[in-house]
């Protein structure tokens, strides 16, 4: 070995401790951040799981072990905070929501992508500026609008108007999320090669059956990641109903917690154990369709 | 096809936003006719700047929101998906912890900090020993605590989903450019600022356009605190209690909504042309 090569093998050694010495930190620095990220959830599922009196009402406090541990918080707070009905209430408002939203904006984003014509650009962007906007813009109008007598079908609203009606706030989720899912769809849409429109033309298809048996169905992996997105948001609003809906008891289950503060806030024991229980929807999107509620953010900022 | 969508955006988000302009030159309480609106051309505007008290505090806690999204929580989210982007081992339970906020609702996400904001069931409180009564932080009560609090609270979730964004970014650069940077002799960060960085120029600002959003928007977390009352008044906050308190003040809270509008409109503008700018090439 010349002492050349004896260097530069030195040279290695120290470079790959320094490099695992890098590694370690790097690794530390994560998991630091993690537990400190993950910190508030585990936090609040050790508390829920916990009974008052051995924590508010005992002088071992918050921060202890011991004691019983069960599902009490859960029962109590599911029955004292009535969230059955804010579930219900909240699917009566969601599947439509999220199916119509979806059809809309496929046809939307069929015609748009599809066919050229004058107005498409100008659409697209007013569609997708109105999503943009901060709801609190447009809701001093939306709320009066929202009041206006309609006669509407007792099936669609027990008061004829839009305002604290189930259709009301489906309506506006819908407006709203249109712009982003046409933008997401068309943006898609524009991969899919054009001459599978000709082909379809020539097999005597027309505009309705090239939309719905040719371009929809290649449309799926974006729609699939749509709807778990617009699911997770649309439960997840809490404004929408807390201003359009005048009776606490129509109210889907986010905007719920308004409310139910005052009947949970007795413990913390129960705020965490409800939190949890409403938490665990879209909990189970983040563990079960992790991919598709990604790709339905990413698809939007990076375009695919 | 498209007549159905387009009148639903037009009635239910265009209509509204122009009605806003045009009522916050009026004064209507929203009762009775359109018969009823009287106009007064500025007054609300100025009554708004001089007279109505939240209004500059809520201007002051937008510019805080978004200063601190833009310095800190932003940031911190682009270099956690820099850090995951290389094949370390562990990347997925990582990414996974700093990721599940973004499912929750801005709501829960109060309730949840709720129980470590609370002055005496609250797990801060009770780790620093100040859970005695006279001698807690009310890091929700106090107006000069509590908008740093849900700063916090709002940033937990941020991070989380600036870092998803900005990972999907990272993934599209070409690794061949970091490899080249490092034959040449780049160290890390070196490639990341003079290569990777600027390549990564339309995804840095989908990001800032989100952030200043995201600012604009804020609301749920101050209104299920304390309705955004005491230290937590917003912009948005304003509006709604504006409608939905005793006192429907149409004219007053449009115009309101039209300051929030006018500060929207910049980012929202820029974000369009540049994604239709996009489309066509």
């Amino acid at each position: 070995m010349t002492p050349a090569t004896g260097a530069a093998q030195l040279r290695i050694v120290n470079g790959g401790r320094a490099r695992r010495l890098r590694r370690v930190a790097l690794h530390a620095f994560l998991i630091f951040v993690s537990v400190l990220w993950l910190a508030p959830i585990l936090w609040a599922v050790y508390t829920s799981l916990r009974p008052y009196a051995d924590t508010g009402g005992d002088p071992r406090g918050y921060i202890s072990f011991g004691g019983a541990y069960n599902l009490d918080n859960f029962i109590d707070s599911w029955t004292k905070g009535e969230l059955v009905k804010y579930f219900v209430n909240t699917v009566v408002i969601l599947v439509p929501a999220v199916v119509l939203v979806l059809l809309l904006a496929s046809m939307m984003a069929f015609a748009v992508s599809r066919y050229s014509w004058r107005l498409n650009v100008a659409l697209l962007m007013l569609f997708t500026a109105a999503n943009l906007l901060p709801p609190q813009v447009i809701i001093t109008p939306l709320f009066r609008i929202f009041l206006v007598p309609l006669g509407l079908p007792e099936f669609l609203s027990d008061n004829g108007r839009l305002y604290d009606q189930y259709l009301g706030i489906t309506l506006i989720h819908v407006a709203f999320q249109l712009g982003f899912c046409t933008f997401v769809l068309s943006n898609y849409m524009k991969t899919i090669p054009k001459e599978l429109n000709e082909a379809a033309v020539v097999d005597g298809a027309g505009v309705l059956t090239t939309y719905w048996s040719v371009i929809l169905p290649l449309t799926r992996p974006a729609l699939a990641a749509l709807a778990t997105l617009q699911v997770t948001w649309i439960y997840n609003d809490f404004f929408w109903a807390l201003t359009l809906m005048n009776h606490g008891d129509k109210y889907p289950i986010t905007s719920a917690l308004n409310n139910l503060k005052g009947q949970f806030f007795t413990d913390y024991n129960l705020v965490a154990a409800g939190s949890i229980m409403i938490a665990i929807p879209t909990l189970v999107v983040f563990f079960a369709l992790q991919k598709q509620f990604i790709s339905g953010l990413t698809l939007g900022s990076t375009k695919g | 096809m498209v007549a159905i969508p387009t009148t639903l955006v037009a009635v239910l988000i265009l209509l509204p936003t122009l009605a806003s302009v045009v009522l916050s030159f009026t004064s209507w309480n929203g009762i009775g006719g359109f018969d009823k609106i009287e106009f007064i051309g500025l007054k609300n505007y100025s009554d708004l700047i001089n007279i109505y008290k939240p209004f500059w505090p809520a201007v002051s806690h937008n510019v805080i929101w978004l200063g601190f999204f833009l310095l800190i929580a932003t940031p911190l989210g682009m270099f956690l998906a820099v850090l995951l982007d290389k094949n370390i081992r562990g990347t997925r339970f990582y990414q996974g912890a700093l990721y599940m906020p973004v499912v929750l609702s801005l709501a829960i996400v109060g309730f949840i900090w709720q129980l470590i904001y609370a002055p005496e069931q609250g797990l801060l409180n009770n780790l620093l020993d100040r859970t005695a009564q006279g001698n807690q932080i009310s890091w929700l009560g106090d107006p000069k605590l509590n908008l740093w609090a849900i700063l916090v609270a709002a940033s937990w979730r941020q991070v989380g989903y600036v870092m998803i964004l900005y990972l999907a970014g990272l993934k599209s650069v070409d690794s061949s450019l970091r490899e080249a940077a490092s034959i040449d002799g780049a160290s890390e960060s070196q490639a990341f600022f003079r290569v990777v960085f600027p390549v990564m120029r339309p995804i840095n600002l989908v990001i800032l356009v989100i952030t200043v959003i995201e600012s604009l928007r804020a609301f749920d977390l101050a209104f299920i605190t304390n309705k955004g009352l005491n230290g937590l008044e917003l912009l948005s906050t304003l509006v709604t209690n504006n409608i939905i308190g005793e006192t429907s003040r149409i004219g007053f809270g449009s115009a309101i909504a039209v300051v929030l509008l006018l500060v929207s409109v910049g980012p929202i503008i820029f974000y369009l042309f540049r994604a239709m700018r996009e489309d066509n090439a």
